[in-house]
């Protein structure tokens, strides 16, 4: 009997010894979830970052510069007397180089779109849509050395007295290194419409082209919808093509045959050369960077509620 | 009335039209991309040497070289890839194995979408004005990192959250009944099986951060440097030290800027020949890439 006895208090604290080590792994089952909760925090601290420092800049600018003058004045030379802080000149930049890109981008990504999704048998489609995304990889400064070299004579061919860097040059390039981002997402929505929609318009004896015009389109279009403004969005945000290609010349002009310089290209101007940190120089990179800033955030939230609504469709 | 037929031949002649017309579109974008770099080795290709590829810059073209900037670009990728890769695994294992469905966590997604979007130059904003000015780190090889690896954390968890999120529940559910705890089933059971599709969102996200220039202009990248960083290696203990991460330095994609906006043609060969590199890189790991997904696709059934 005493021996049953001393084996069970063995066995009693055998059983202690393990459930301590049970509870020493799930405390470090605690710690893990912790450390994993900062990582996945860590992108909330690097927004944070990114607001703190382009407000708490810009509200140095903005100390020295009224806001009214900022986006009302009609010529930007914060370099040089007398400075001008008119934030238009590089809004008309940025907005007609994307303009010029989307006309270049959006047709022919639409109709990629269509093809790969409503026509091309799955084997073109495995190999293409991988072919296509490598435009997308192809680093942005490379895109402007082909832009300066290459795309600006061709169009100076074609349109006599074209300056080699204007507007349109920068567009058309910048309009097919988006093209990928237009076609993948808009065909991924339209894969996405279910089949019986379409066998019920090939029933009604539509043919394919009507059937991908009139009802795949249609039911995809909040995700099309996405793929453009997701397009709109990396062109407003693309620095080097317009850098290289654009002219660099703050004109307030909404022409694209003429030269013009990009909120982007302004930054990376200023970024160049050396200039003192806290002077008004410096501060303006932050004020147009918030001006960007807002701008793709504006567009990049009404891309998330049209994905989400075409996520939510079927 | 008209013929049936003759209605019927008509849409299936529209039909064929549009697929010649869809052909074509797929093709400019292939088309672009196939001169573009036959542009590039038209221009370059005589420039791409060994000379070439070990000289520091020079003010003539025909001495220079991108040895600084292909040294550079492999140090910012050391550190890019050091600090975005086990943040972004950890948030994504966070966000698809432990997030409750809170106001935090859909917090937590909505920002990393925005992140995604966000511009790459505003990325060197943000590292200028923290990290240079308030931090005070410098303009390094770290600080160059760190900013691309921010940019690249958004491309890496969610291309994370899809891999682990295609691991079927019954391994998971398997793992729990044999006892194990939660961290075992993830660290035993789910990233193993995700990390074919770790490694391809990863390598493409390199692949971005080694093209991208904006971000680190503005950080202050020098763009003519002819000093080398020092060495990792040394001969007392431990033997490697991590003082290169404190040095100036430049990019393989600065480096082609530079030169492209030089006036003479002689430099314009040099970033053709600089970009040739460039694009070869970026390229191959797409390709490398794009193989993977291939293989993980074909191995792998559920």
């Amino acid at each position: 009997m005493s021996v049953d006895l001393n084996q069970l208090r063995v066995k009693i604290s055998e059983h202690r010894a393990k459930k301590r080590g049970r509870n020493f792994s799930a405390a470090s089952e605690q710690v893990i979830e912790l450390g994993l909760l900062g990582a996945a925090l860590s992108s909330i601290a690097i927004t944070l970052g990114i607001v703190f420092i382009l407000c708490w800049e810009s509200i140095g600018f903005f100390k020295e510069v009224s806001v009214v003058e900022f986006f009302t004045d009609t010529q930007w030379t914060p370099l040089f007397a007398p400075p001008h802080y008119g934030i238009l000149p590089l809004l008309t930049g940025t907005l007609m180089t994307t303009f010029v890109a989307l006309c270049v981008a959006l047709p022919i990504g639409t109709i990629t779109a269509i093809y790969l999704s409503e026509f091309a048998s799955s084997w073109v489609r495995e190999i293409v849509k991988p072919l296509l995304e490598l435009l997308s990889a192809v680093p942005t400064v490379v895109y402007g050395y082909f832009a300066l070299y290459l795309v600006a004579p061709l169009l100076q061919k074609l349109i006599p007295d074209l300056p080699a860097s204007c507007m349109l040059t920068a567009g058309v390039v910048m309009g097919i290194m988006i093209i990928p981002y237009v076609s993948s997402l808009s065909e991924d929505a339209m894969r996405a419409v279910p089949m019986l929609l379409r066998e019920g318009a090939y029933a009604l004896g539509a043919n394919r082209i009507r059937t991908a015009l009139t009802v795949v389109f249609p039911a995809a279009i909040s995700g099309i919808g996405a793929a453009y403004i997701l397009g709109l969005s990396r062109a407003i945000g693309e620095t080097m093509i317009v850098a290289i290609a654009g002219g660099m010349q703050p004109k307030l002009s909404v022409n694209p045959a003429d030269p013009a310089m990009t909120v982007t290209a302004y930054i990376v101007q200023v970024s160049q050369g050396d200039l003192p940190h806290g002077s008004i120089g410096y501060k303006t990179i932050f004020a147009a960077g918030l001006t960007l800033f807002v701008m793709t955030l504006f567009f990049n939230v009404i891309g998330h509620y049209l994905k989400k609504r075409y996520r939510e469709a079927y | 009335m008209k013929d049936v037929h003759q209605i019927v031949r008509g849409q299936k002649f529209q039909d064929r039209c549009f697929a010649v017309v869809g052909f074509l579109c797929t093709l400019v974008g292939l088309i672009v991309l196939s001169i573009l770099i036959i542009d590039l080795v038209r221009d370059g290709w005589s420039r791409l040497d060994y000379q070439f590829l070990t000289s520091f810059p020079s003010r003539r073209a025909g001495n220079a070289g991108i040895l600084v900037a292909w040294l550079g670009s492999i140090m910012v990728a050391i550190v890019t890839a050091f600090t975005a890769v086990p943040l972004g695994i950890a948030a994504a294992i966070y966000l698809e194995e432990y997030a409750r469905k809170n106001l935090l966590t859909s917090l937590v997604e909505i920002n990393i979408t925005n992140l995604a979007g966000v511009p790459s130059i505003i990325y060197g904003l943000m590292s200028l004005g923290l990290f240079v000015y308030i931090l005070g780190l410098g303009r390094n090889v770290f600080v160059g990192g760190l900013t691309l690896g921010f940019l690249i954390l958004p491309i890496i968890i969610v291309a994370t959250r899809e891999a682990i999120r295609s691991v079927p529940n019954g391994i998971r559910e398997a793992a729990y009944a044999l006892g194990a705890t939660k961290w075992q089933v993830i660290w035993h059971h789910i990233l193993p099986c995700s990390v074919n599709g770790i490694a391809t969102g990863t390598i493409i996200a390199l692949s971005r951060a080694l093209g991208e220039s904006a971000p680190l202009i503005v950080v202050g990248a020098l763009v003519f440097n002819t000093v080398l960083p020092p060495s990792p290696i040394q001969n007392e203990f431990p033997y490697v030290n991590a003082k290169w991460a404190n040095s100036e330095f430049s990019v393989l994609p600065i480096q082609v800027f530079n030169w492209v906006s030089r006036p003479q043609e002689a430099f314009h060969r040099n970033a053709a020949a600089a970009s040739i590199v460039l694009i070869f890189i970026t390229l191959t790991l797409n390709g490398l890439a794009m193989f993977i997904r291939y293989r993980f696709r074909k191995r792998v059934q559920w």
